[in-house]
């Protein structure tokens, strides 16, 4: 157990020397990275890299072998976590959406915060109301997700879990099956919240975006952080060949 | 009306003998059919409603991280589904019925089974559906998405609410043509309840018969043509439900 109490001057999460392995695939071998309460972390690199694998980390939603992860001081795998409390506090939004087809997109915004939280029903659909409208999908509330866009179903997606009142947000290749008209109109939603203030974790292949959102950029390939710096200085003076290579195939 | 009916049918089994509907002009017979029918009614209902409930449960259990309980459902499935109901019945009924305690009935003296030969044909049909319906279930919730559930715990669902919020409403609207099916093959199967003197509706049929032989053709008449109604009812509220159970712009 952890004996300090977190301070948000402390970093919200931090990673120190975190090993994962499927099976006898190393995939993430020793990253540490520290994330302070209001940044913006861009995650880049090339498919297979252990991108998505790293910030599955972060919520549990993967197991890790070594190393540790702290989220807001309390270790993530730590077998006796209250993991309700941990997911509470980190959102996560999937390159897939994974709405509940079943559901229409009020009732998906609204469904964790009543089932989990058990939260009066109408005090969460005022919220959930106001969350719609946020990220403009006013008027859509009673659609199911079959018949919205890929673009909306993911902005129902960030609304449905912003819904929790999340302290964190993780962000996995969200725009990455978006066409690039749709694509846009999720990256303004996440620019939003970023101004906002929320702590964010992008993993994602848009460089032009990570760039101007973020505080700072990682950059990883085959299980480790290569380089990383603050968007000014990473684009420009990449000093890793594996860097100027990657970007240069992007840029 | 009724009379005429009824005249009309004692006067077919005096022209033809071999057309001699009983039950429509002799009162007790049609008192017999007609309890045979709520009879059969009733232990179809029953064993749907206990035969999902086992296949819900066992389709969760199928999931659990224990490998006993694992194991114990699967030879549950592979004793009801590999053995004939027939015989699981007669189990049932002769075997596991001598070793359950009785009661004093309301006369008095005599004795009686606290589960009675129609208990123990609701619990073993059920069971033997129910093997099927897990088998079902579990081809459903196969079909749902890893990502969905995910997303599910991502938001704190815990692995129970993920199941009863996310994975059964998707996986019943998959597994719904199977399970209606294996329904359809139950409320048949209620039948050899017969073997134990449950006065369900074949076992009222066969008595009618034998009291009057010229009664045969007519009662087998009748006889499938009540389960084309009962079976017909209960496939057209699974077609409804089903379509009900539709989602826009999901599946097909």
């Amino acid at each position: 157990m952890n004996t300090t109490q977190w301070t948000p001057d402390q970093p919200i999460v931090s990673m120190r020397d975190v090993h994962k392995s499927f099976g006898n695939l190393e995939v993430l071998k020793g990253i540490s990275l520290d994330v302070r309460k209001g940044e913006v972390i861009c995650i880049i690199g090339p498919s297979g890299s252990g991108k998505s694998t790293l910030i599955r980390c972060i919520n549990a939603l993967n197991d890790i072998q070594g190393g540790s992860i702290k989220v807001e001081g309390q270790e993530v795998h730590d077998k006796n976590l209250d993991k309700l409390e941990l997911r509470q506090k980190v959102g996560m939004v999937f390159q897939q959406y994974n709405l509940f087809p079943h559901k229409t997109a009020l009732e998906n915004v609204m469904m964790a915060p009543v089932k989990v939280l058990k939260e009066p029903k109408d005090e969460v659909q005022e919220r959930a109301l106001k969350l719609l409208k946020k990220v403009r999908l006013d008027g859509k509330e009673h659609s199911y997700p079959g018949e919205l866009s890929g673009g909306q179903q993911q902005r129902v997606a960030i609304a449905r879990s912003l819904a929790m009142r999340p302290d964190i947000m993780l962000f996995d290749e969200v725009t990455a099956a978006l066409d690039p008209e749709t694509v846009k109109e999720v990256l303004i939603t996440i620019k939003e919240l970023a101004q906002e203030g929320m702590t964010c974790i992008l993993v994602t292949h848009e460089m032009g975006f990570a760039r101007e959102i973020a505080d700072h950029i990682y950059f990883t390939d085959r299980g480790v952080i290569v380089e990383h710096g603050p968007p000014s200085t990473f684009f420009k003076n990449a000093t890793d060949p594996r860097t100027q290579e990657f970007l240069s195939q992007i840029l | 009306m009724l009379d005429l009916f009824i005249e009309f049918f004692r006067q077919l089994a005096e022209d033809y003998p071999r057309w001699n509907f009983v039950f429509f002009h002799d009162e007790r017979q049609w008192n017999r059919l007609l309890s045979g029918f709520y009879y059969t009614v009733w232990l179809s209902v029953a064993c749907l409603i206990f035969s999902v409930v086992i296949g819900v449960a066992g389709a969760w259990l199928q999931g659990s991280p224990s490998r006993l309980v694992r194991s114990v459902v699967q030879g549950y499935i592979q004793f009801f589904r590999n053995t004939p109901p027939f015989v699981q019945l007669l189990f049932f009924y002769f075997a596991l019925g001598q070793f359950t305690p009785t009661i004093t009935a309301a006369d008095g003296w005599t004795v009686e089974p606290i589960i009675s030969n129609v208990g123990w044909a609701i619990v073993s049909l059920s069971f033997f559906a129910g093997a099927f319906n897990v088998e079902i279930f579990r081809a459903g919730i196969e079909a749902v998405p890893e990502s969905t559930k995910e997303a599910a715990s991502s938001l704190g669902f815990s692995r129970l609410q993920t199941y009863t919020e996310v994975v059964l409403p998707l996986a019943f609207r998959v597994c719904l043509p199977a399970l209606n099916n294996n329904l359809v093959n139950l409320v048949k199967t209620t039948t050899q309840a017969i073997g134990i003197a449950v006065p369900e509706l074949l076992y009222q049929c066969v008595g009618i018969w034998n009291d009057y032989p010229s009664a045969l053709y007519p009662t087998m008449l009748v006889l499938f043509l009540l389960f084309i109604l009962l079976v017909g009812v209960l496939v057209y509220s699974m077609h409804r439900w089903e379509r009900a159970m539709r989602i826009p712009g999901y599946g097909g």
